[in-house]
């Protein structure tokens, strides 16, 4: 047998164990993840009938997602809300992974990532109605600035308001942010920085020439890992947002469930994700710039 | 001490995280109906009040039942993804892992919409096993990537020795491979669990009405008289997550211990 037959049929061996290895997985994520996305995005195109749905092929959903005012400010709402929390929380992360990756002692790095991450796994539910206990009319904020004399009517503009939305969701997802940059800070070479102070730049400037640009793919990485999944979210929005703070979950939630308009809210639910698809492949764009340098 | 201003920071930082969390025992025990200060007094009566809850302890049930079956399925099908990945070059791998992982990255509210519309459409009646198979969607992605790193780090030369002593794919697999990511599958089932039992959105859209916890403390966020015991309730909950995600941390720490890889930190 020539060493080329024997390669070859390794190959063919190894493809046909790593699929069958894979396939439960894959199948299970074909039947349940893919072909109902595909339905979905089948059903934005038909038309809600009384008590059905008819099967008619139309763009007139879309229309109706992108030019009724009232769809096209909650859309636009949900993209500013979440790329402000995405601005705040990764602005606040990137020190404190500079801080666990740079000045903390190696031997206590994993204590400080499992602190920095508990908050994240425990009942985001229970987060997000505590801090409307806190900001409400009754909250904490209010009956300590009342008690204490600071002042004498509570305040109404802490709570059930699109800043209320930023701050709660940016609590939530501020240990999102900062793994992604630790990991990125992890990886530079200590010896760069040294070179950089021997070449006679001071620390703040090696650290925006040398630093900053190293980290940046991590930085990238943050964004989305913020970003994506605050434009969808439900809670939030629901509990402390009132109805100025209304996001496209909550939108997509009306369609299905109490207005049962299964193609609008279908419609809706793939413009979202056409949002959130072009905005991070603009992010992943911005990051080959600093990859190209990194090889 | 290293990066005074730095740490300053940082631990200021941790007490913003923990902030809200700090609060929950102090109303828990707080003998007052309206969450606000001052404190009025200790009581333990909105932990007693959980005991006659028939909702509730329905709820718990319905919880339990789904998140135990979550991790085991889950972490069943990231066996089997993170060995192929981590092991095998095969077409489509990129396509394939991408999909399994994407809802990583999808908002849940997308993957609760479109699994509702599916099974609907099939006739499906929503019930605990309607979630099930949802949450088995999202904790999946989770239980690889810590799977995966548990795969990584196993030589593979260990296998082929076994190989070589005669052994069946099978049999290494049993007493060799698997014992050494057993750390790694146990921190992917403690994993999975948490966060099954901690999911809201597609358990509120599939669960139809088979309340689950999640589901039935949002129901309650509208009444202003139970919120005491949400606070009780909620306490519990978050110090069970703590001591999971404790034990979570001891078995991943474990496994890379025992494989002798260097610790690179967090769960993610």
């Amino acid at each position: 047998m020539s060493s080329d037959g024997v390669l070859t049929r390794l190959g063919r061996s190894e493809a046909a164990s790593g699929l069958a290895m894979i396939s439960p997985t894959a199948v299970y994520a074909i039947l349940l993840l893919a072909a109902p996305l595909g339905t979905i995005f089948l059903y934005s195109f038909l038309t809600d009938g009384y008590l059905e749905i008819i099967r008619e092929f139309t763009f007139a959903n879309y229309v109706e997602a992108w030019t009724n005012e009232l769809y096209r400010t909650v859309m636009l709402r949900s993209l500013f809300v979440s790329l402000t929390v995405t601005l705040v929380t990764v602005l606040l992360a990137f020190p404190v992974a500079y801080f666990v990756s740079f000045h903390v002692d190696p031997s206590k790095k994993a204590l400080w990532l499992f602190l920095i991450t508990i908050p994240f796994w425990t009942s985001y539910l229970i987060r997000v109605f505590l801090w409307k206990v806190i900001l409400g009319y009754n909250g904490v904020v209010n009956s300590a600035l009342l008690w204490t004399g600071i002042t004498s009517e509570p305040l109404q503009w802490i709570n059930y308001n699109v800043g209320a939305v930023v701050l709660t969701l940016a609590h939530a997802y501020a240990p999102f942010a900062i793994l992604p940059i630790f990991v990125a800070l992890e990886k530079i070479d200590r010896s760069l920085l040294e070179a950089g102070q021997d070449l006679g730049e001071s620390r703040f400037s090696t650290f925006l020439r040398v630093t900053l640009p190293l980290a940046m793919p991590g930085v990238i990485a943050s964004v989305l890992i913020v970003f994506i999944p605050t434009i969808g979210d439900y809670v939030t929005p629901q509990l402390v947002g009132g109805p100025e703070g209304r996001m496209v979950a909550n939108l997509i939630q009306l369609q299905y469930l109490k207005l049962d308009n299964y193609p609008l809210g279908s419609a809706i639910a793939v413009s979202a994700m056409a949002i959130v698809t072009a905005v991070s492949l603009l992010f992943l764009f911005w990051n080959r710039r600093y990859l190209k340098g990194n090889k | 001490m290293r990066g005074g201003g730095f740490r300053i920071y940082a631990l200021f930082y941790l007490l913003f995280l923990y902030a809200p969390i700090i609060l929950l025992p102090l109303f828990a025990f707080n003998d007052a109906t309206v969450i606000a200060f001052p404190l009025s007094g200790f009581t333990t009566k909105w932990f007693g009040e959980m005991a006659n809850n028939p909702p509730l302890h329905a709820a718990v049930k319905n919880s339990l039942i789904i998140a135990v079956s979550v991790s085991i399925l889950s972490t069943t099908l990231g066996v089997f993804a993170a060995r192929a990945s981590t092991r095998f070059n095969f077409p489509f791998k990129g396509g394939l892992m991408g999909l399994i992982m994407l809802p990583l990255v999808l908002p849940e509210i997308i993957v609760a919409v479109s699994l509702l519309v599916v099974l609907l459409g099939l006739g499906v009646n929503l019930s605990i096993f309607t979630v099930i198979l949802g949450h088995v969607l999202v904790c999946t992605p989770f239980c690889i990537a810590i799977l995966s790193s548990a795969f990584q780090s196993l030589d593979r030369s260990l296998e082929e020795a076994a190989y070589d002593l005669g052994e069946t794919p099978f049999s290494t697999f049993r007493l060799i491979i698997l014992p050494l990511v057993m750390p790694g599958i146990i921190s992917s089932l403690l994993i999975s669990f948490t966060i099954s039992l901690d999911e809201f959105i597609i358990a509120f859209f599939l669960a139809g009405t088979e309340a689950t916890l999640p589901v039935y403390i949002f129901s309650q966020f509208r009444f202003p008289q139970s919120v005491p015991v949400i606070m009780a309730l909620g306490t519990i909950l978050v110090c069970l997550s703590i001591v999971l995600l404790s034990l979570a941390e001891f078995f991943r720490r474990r496994g890379i211990a025992r494989s002798g890889a260097k610790d690179t930190g967090g769960f993610l």
